[in-house]
Formats: structure tokens, C-alpha cells, sequence
């Protein structure tokens, strides 16, 4: 078959397909509908095929391949109905991650808990050691903030909840997400970020106990505690994921080796920047409230983590892989 | 050819040319999209402070999402963001396939990597150091920044009567007569004549202005004038 009869019996297929690729959404359905598109995408790549075959004119071939690139973009591009996704990864796919690193998970939990338990320990005998970490700036806002004389803990007198949960999700995220990257740089960034800041919070908490603000502080942090320091633990256990692939790719390219880490990383980091949120929210609304009794809110705080552990333990066993 | 080309092949036959885009646009991309940024958190603040000191929360949840999500959201629903889509830049994942939620939120959150120890120093030294010009996001998510294919332009041939050429030629050869007989109207007439002498077993053995008539004839048969 000669060029031109080719171009004159297929051309009109071409054309609606461009302009189905042109029009790109909601209008796109007038043209053909959009079930169709993988039947005419393939008639289109035999187009392709013939045409280079056949050794049509460069510029045929050269607008097959744009149209074919471009239906291909379409086609494998992200798809829709997130939503059930969503709900399964929740409640199924993130806890068994979870459960499979569960080794990453341990480690990560041991460089930042070790620290925050040993300071709160430390401090105890040795309140002065509290300087060497915090200063003393640092210390006078904590003063002021849980004071028990305030009416509102955790916060300055004029701070608002809306305030303080936006300034949460940026402080507290944003610290989970460096601690996620920093795994990348062979896991450095990853250990240094979970001891640091189990050393901070364990300072602050072994310090303001140490000089009796118990009930305001531990009330205060009880609520949101369980979610929160999680969520830090698995953001370093994701980063460690990428550290290990640098350290030891084994049977592939480093390259190869942190791509395929990422994946999993990174959907576990999913899972933390959810955490984050929902830990944020519970400390800007639950957690400074006064009123309820030092007793409740310690309830909470233990039935928080009781559920958090048992949601990473228990959840999604029946349907998941771990 | 350019070492900044890379080609990808899909299982359905359609090959890509990938043109990676190097530190220079990628910078500027980034500057203008730091100015979007930018802008969105200054009109959000500026409404949201008159509500008082709950506008800072506001204000903050808003830098928070621009900063970490926002980006990842224009490259999985359009494949640039501002920044890039200004410049012409498209990200995709090495298979020249247009990126997900996974890859786009891996090489946006690693950003916080690249940035370290100051001002993108290790994003750069990853991008000299790898062949494509991956910072460290890039690489852990397999990703590559491209400039986006231009539109498509039918070859301008001068008209001639069209000559079959005496064997088959490749797509390649197709492509170099095009490209020259398109030139001929921005070349002298003797550089021209010593070019097509190139040809070889083409024009063998003719003169040169007849190599030169014979040449544009095949370029005309190429682009399927009758």
C-alpha cells in the first residue's frame, strides 16, 4: 500500500484521537467515549508499527509517534477512585508495611526512645544537665507554658488552637519528613534526626518533672503522645529504609536498590504524614484543655496508645499479606 | 549525537526521546515556582490575619501544603508545575511514563535532602554525578526532568519532481535528506553542491548540479509528493 491511500483510509482514525488528546476531558467524551481509548490507542500503535515498516515519510512516522506518546501519557496516567484506596491502605496495607519492617521500626524506635527514657531518667538526680541541651530561653517558655497556674496548658496566653495546630503541622511534619529524607545520605540523617529529637523532648519532659510542673505537662502530652512520637519512629524507620538501600544494595545497582526502597518508604511515610495530622489536631484541641482532670486525660493518653499499637499489630492481619 | 538525549522504547513500539534538562533550567523552574509559592502563602496570610491570631494557624497550614504537597500535586495531575510548565520542563519516571503519587511525593519530600547542606549543594553535586541529571530525589524515585516535546513540524521541502531513490532508505537517511533539502534555501548554492556530494551512492557519480536536482527530487519523493 502506497503512502497516500494509507494516510487517506486511517487519517480520519488519527485525527479524532488527537482530538480527543486536545480536548482532554470533559469535552473529550463528544469525540469517542473514553472507553474506547485503549482499543484506539492499540490501532494506533499498529499504525505506528506499519508506518515505520513500511518506511513512510519520516514526517508520518514522526506524528504517529507524538500521538502515540501522547495517548500513552493518557493512558497510564494516575488513575481515579482514590477513595477506597485510600480506606484500604489505612486500614489494611499501612499496618502490615508496618509489621514487615518491623526490624527498621525497632531500631528507629530504639535511637529515639533510648534517649528520651535515659534524659528522663538522667534528670531526675541530676536536674542541672538540663542546660547543656536546652537554653535558657527555651526553658523560661516552657516555664510559662505549663505553668500550672494557666488556664490553657501547653501554650502562651495568647495563642489560639487554630494557631496552634497550624504552627504543629509545620513544626511537627516537617520535622517527620526530615527525618525521612535525611535517611537517604546513607541513613545519617535519619539516626541523627530520632536521637535528636529524643534527646529535645526527653530534656523538656525530664526537666519540667523534675521541677514538679508534673500534672500540667504530663496531661498535656498524654493525648497526642501515642500518635505523635509513632509517627516520628516510623519516619526514621522509612528513611533507614532508603539508608539501607544505599549501604547495602545487594544483588543490584545502588540506583536500583533505592528506587525499589523508595516505594515502600515512601507509602509508609503515607501513613506518618497521617499520623502527624491527626497527633496535631488532638494537641491543639484536646490536649491544652484545663478542665478536664489530670486522671482523664492520663486515661486517654494510655488508651491512645493501646490503640495505636494495637492498630499497627492487629490491623488489616485477616486480609494482608503480614 | 547529544549526550543529553536518552531513548526509551515502550512495550507498544513507540519510541521516546527523552531531552533531559540540566541544573540551569531546573533552577529557574524552581525560582519561579518558589515565587508562586511565595505569592499564595503572602494573599492567604494577608486575608487570613484579620481574623487574628487564628490566621496564623491558617497562615502556616497553608506554607505547610504549598510547600510539600502542592508541587506533588501539579506533577501528578499535569506533570510540571508552574515553575516548570514556564521553563518547559515535564517530569516522568525513566520509563518515559508520566509519574504517580509514589514517585512525585519521593523526589518532592527529598527535596528537604537536596537542599542540604545549603542551597541545593548535594542536589547539584548528584546531578554532576549522575548521568541524567538526577538530584537525590530523582534518584530514589526514579524520576528524570525533561524538556517537554515540542509540536511537531512537517518538513518544508522545496518542490521538485519527486525521484524514487534507487534502494530502500533507512528512516534515519530519510530524516538527513529531509533535514538538508529543508536547509537548501539557507545555504549557498556550493556548500550545498558539497554536501550532497556526501551522499554518496545516492548521487554517485554526478555532477554536482545534477547530484544537487537528484538529491531534492528524492526529498520530494520522501515526504510523498506525487
Amino acid at each position: 500500500m502506497k503512502q497516500a491511500p494509507f494516510e487517506a483510509s486511517r487519517g480520519p482514525e488519527w485525527d479524532a484521537f488527537e482530538r480527543f488528546l486536545d480536548a482532554r476531558g470533559k469535552d473529550a467524551g463528544a469525540v469517542f467515549p473514553p472507553a474506547e481509548l485503549p482499543q484506539r490507542y492499540r490501532r494506533l500503535c499498529q499504525s505506528l508499527a506499519l508506518a515505520a515498516d513500511r518506511r513512510y515519510s519520516p514526517d508520518l512516522v514522526d506524528r504517529l509517534n507524538q500521538l502515540s506518546l501522547r495517548g500513552h501519557h493518557v493512558l497510564y496516567a494516575n488513575r481515579s477512585r482514590q477513595t477506597q484506596r485510600a480506606v484500604d491502605f489505612l486500614l489494611v496495607s499501612f499496618p502490615s508495611l508496618v509489621r514487615r519492617e518491623w526490624r527498621l521500626v525497632a531500631i528507629a524506635a530504639f535511637l529515639f526512645f533510648g534517649p528520651l527514657l535515659a534524659l528522663i531518667a538522667v534528670l531526675q538526680y541530676f536536674p542541672d544537665f538540663a542546660y547543656y541541651i536546652l537554653g535558657p530561653r527555651e526553658i523560661a517558655s516552657f516555664h510559662e507554658m505549663y505553668n500550672p497556674a494557666n488556664h490553657r496548658l501547653g501554650m502562651r496566653a495568647a495563642d489560639t488552637s487554630l494557631a496552634m495546630f497550624g504552627a504543629y503541622i509545620w513544626n511537627n511534619v516537617r520535622i517527620g519528613f526530615q527525618t525521612f529524607a535525611g535517611g537517604i545520605l546513607a541513613g545519617i540523617g535519619s539516626v541523627w534526626f530520632l536521637a535528636a529529637n529524643g534527646v529535645i523532648i526527653g530534656a523538656v519532659a525530664g526537666y519540667l518533672t523534675q521541677i514538679g510542673y508534673n500534672e500540667t505537662f504530663w496531661s498535656f502530652v498524654a493525648g497526642h503522645s501515642s500518635l505523635e512520637l509513632t509517627a516520628i519512629v516510623l519516619s526514621g524507620a522509612a528513611g533507614l529504609r532508603l539508608g539501607l538501600a544505599v549501604i547495602s544494595p545487594g544483588n543490584v545497582s545502588r540506583k536500583a536498590a533505592l528506587v525499589a526502597a523508595a516505594r515502600p518508604a515512601v507509602r509508609m511515610m503515607y501513613g506518618a504524614a497521617v499520623m502527624f495530622a491527626l497527633a496535631a489536631f488532638v494537641e491543639a484541641f484536646w490536649s491544652p484543655l484545663a478542665e478536664v482532670p489530670f486522671e482523664v486525660k492520663i486515661g486517654v493518653g494510655v488508651a491512645g496508645w493501646a490503640a495505636v499499637l494495637g492498630y499497627l499489630c492487629l490491623a488489616g492481619r485477616a486480609r494482608g499479606a503480614g | 549525537m547529544l549526550d543529553t538525549t536518552r531513548r526509551v522504547a515502550t512495550p507498544e513500539g513507540i519510541e521516546l526521546t527523552l531531552h533531559l534538562a540540566g541544573p540551569v533550567p531546573r533552577a529557574l523552574a524552581w525560582a519561579v515556582d518558589l515565587l508562586v509559592r511565595a505569592v499564595i502563602v503572602l494573599i492567604v496570610s494577608v486575608v487570613a490575619f484579620r481574623l487574628g491570631t487564628a490566621g496564623y494557624g491558617v497562615a502556616l497550614l497553608t506554607a505547610f501544603f504549598v510547600e510539600w504537597l502542592l508541587p506533588a500535586w501539579f506533577e501528578v495531575r499535569w506533570g510540571q508545575t508552574p515553575g516548570k510548565r514556564a521553563l518547559g520542563l515535564l517530569v516522568l519516571n525513566d520509563d518515559g511514563s508520566p509519574v504517580r503519587w509514589p514517585a512525585s511525593l519521593t523526589r518532592n519530600l527529598l527535596r528537604a535532602v537536596d537542599f542540604l547542606p545549603f542551597f541545593y549543594a548535594f542536589g547539584l553535586l548528584a546531578m554532576f554525578a549522575s548521568r541524567d541529571f538526577k538530584r537525590l530525589g530523582d534518584l530514589a524515585a526514579g524520576t528524570v526532568v525533561v524538556y517537554q516535546p515540542g509540536k511537531i513540524r512537517p518538513h518544508e521541502v522545496p518542490p521538485a519532481s519527486p525521484i524514487a531513490p534507487p534502494f530502500v532508505l533507512s528512516l534515519a537517511d530519510q530524516r538527513a535528506v529531509l533535514d538538508l533539502a529543508e536547509r537548501s534555501a539557507s545555504l549557498t548554492g556550493e556548500r550545498f553542491a558539497e554536501l550532497a556530494a556526501l551522499a554518496g551512492p545516492l548521487v554517485g557519480g554526478l555532477s554536482s548540479e545534477r547530484a544537487v536536482a537528484r538529491l531534492l527530487g528524492i526529498a520530494n519523493h520522501i515526504v510523498g509528493r506525487p
